[in-house]
């Protein structure tokens, strides 16, 4: 049950973009449509809970002193693994996302969840933190991306449901200030009516 | 000529904040204050140029004769954050001046996603050494440049009375998006 809890509270209650609003650079930089977000999302997921894992399980070994480094180590690893995977496999996102991939290395979210959560548990409860943090940051991303792509090109996932064109302001880059602003507005309006 | 249009480029069209979305969260976190910006945005175009250049040299004449350039990543976060320390240890040792000046910020700027990424574009973009200074300087200062303007918005905003959904960084996302529109009025320049 306990487990469950580290799980879903990524989803909401410690969202990583709309509540402790990390992360900020890839959630404008990548969400010009769903599907971009979607992919920038699931990466990250990928890296947060792979290096949640080896983390919780040297964190016996490795001295205090030189944690960060060899956390930073541990993340460029398997970031590096990723960008060879993603290259191979889906070189047109990869292509995409561009600059974005290498750069989760310095996403505040991982090194974030490696220092205050994997390095003092279990492996167990640090891949559901992983997983459910990953989760969080991957639907923000895909919403984000959904809502601009809808306003922006008048399609959802690619699939067009109007013949003409969208307000194109919102798939450049002042749009995802704007919207990133208007769906933060939202969610503290949600928030206020729940106490 | 070539060079004066990276500078262009660099700062106006392709402003790393406003159209590359990179440093997102020092802009948003440090920009409170137009005299704490300005001293952040000096850090970043020290940091910068330093990281440029010793990305550039490793690239060019370690990976690449090597061939293992897939290691980029691993080894310019490591040698970026290795600098900082560096340069901070180096600052505070010769300068205590500009250490007050610069020496909180630098921390700060090891996960500062501008200082990798531009070290990685000017990778991509296969820029001589001459030409890749000339970008991170610019990039840098592009950087400070929205900084700027962007804390003396905010310093405005403080004053008003903003909706209470709105308050802190709604209103100031929703503010750089203006801003990021007025930007894009250089688009045409290069």
């Amino acid at each position: 049950m306990k487990n469950f809890e580290i799980f879903t509270k990524g989803i909401i209650k410690q969202n990583p973009v709309f509540v402790l609003l990390l992360g900020m650079c890839p959630t404008l930089g990548t969400t010009t449509s769903a599907v971009n977000g979607l992919g920038m999302g699931v990466a990250t997921m990928f890296v947060l809970t792979m290096s949640n894992i080896v983390i919780s399980l040297i964190k016996n070994v490795v001295p205090g002193k030189v944690r960060i480094p060899a956390y930073i180590v541990v993340i460029a690893s398997f970031v590096t693994v990723l960008q060879l995977v993603m290259e191979a496999y889906v070189p047109d996102l990869y292509s995409t996302l561009g600059v974005f991939i290498p750069l989760i290395v310095v996403n505040c979210i991982i090194l974030g969840r490696a220092e205050s959560f994997a390095s003092k548990n279990n492996v167990f409860s640090s891949v559901m933190d992983g997983a459910g943090i990953g989760l969080g940051f991957a639907l923000s991303l895909t919403l984000l991306g959904a809502v601009r792509e809808i306003l922006g090109a008048y399609s959802l996932f690619g699939y067009k449901f109007a013949d003409t064109d969208g307000i194109l302001i919102f798939v450049l880059a002042p749009g995802a200030f704007i919207a990133l602003g208007y769906l933060l507005v939202l969610f503290n309006k949600y928030k206020a009516t729940l106490k | 000529m070539e060079y004066i249009l990276i500078i262009i480029g660099a700062i106006f069209v392709n402003n790393v904040i406003l159209a590359q979305f990179l440093g997102i969260c020092p802009f948003l976190g440090v920009s409170s204050r137009v005299s704490t910006s300005l001293g952040m945005g000096a850090a970043v175009i020290f940091v910068m140029t330093i990281a440029s250049l010793a990305a550039y040299l490793i690239q060019n004449f370690i990976l690449v004769p090597l061939g293992i350039e897939f290691m980029q990543t691993i080894v310019f976060i490591l040698v970026i954050a290795a600098l900082v320390q560096m340069v901070e240890i180096i600052i505070k040792k010769i300068s205590p001046l500009l250490y007050q000046a610069l020496g909180v910020f630098l921390p700060l700027i090891t996960t500062n996603c501008a200082v990798l990424g531009v070290a990685i574009l000017l990778i991509q973009k296969r820029l001589i050494l001459l030409e890749s200074l000339t970008y991170s300087i610019a990039s840098g200062l592009g950087f400070m440049v929205a900084m700027v303007l962007f804390a003396g918005i905010r310093e405005r905003l403080d004053l008003e009375d903003v909706p209470a959904a709105f308050k802190g960084t709604p209103i100031a996302l929703i503010s750089a998006g203006i801003l990021a529109m007025a930007f894009m009025g250089f688009s045409g320049l290069v």
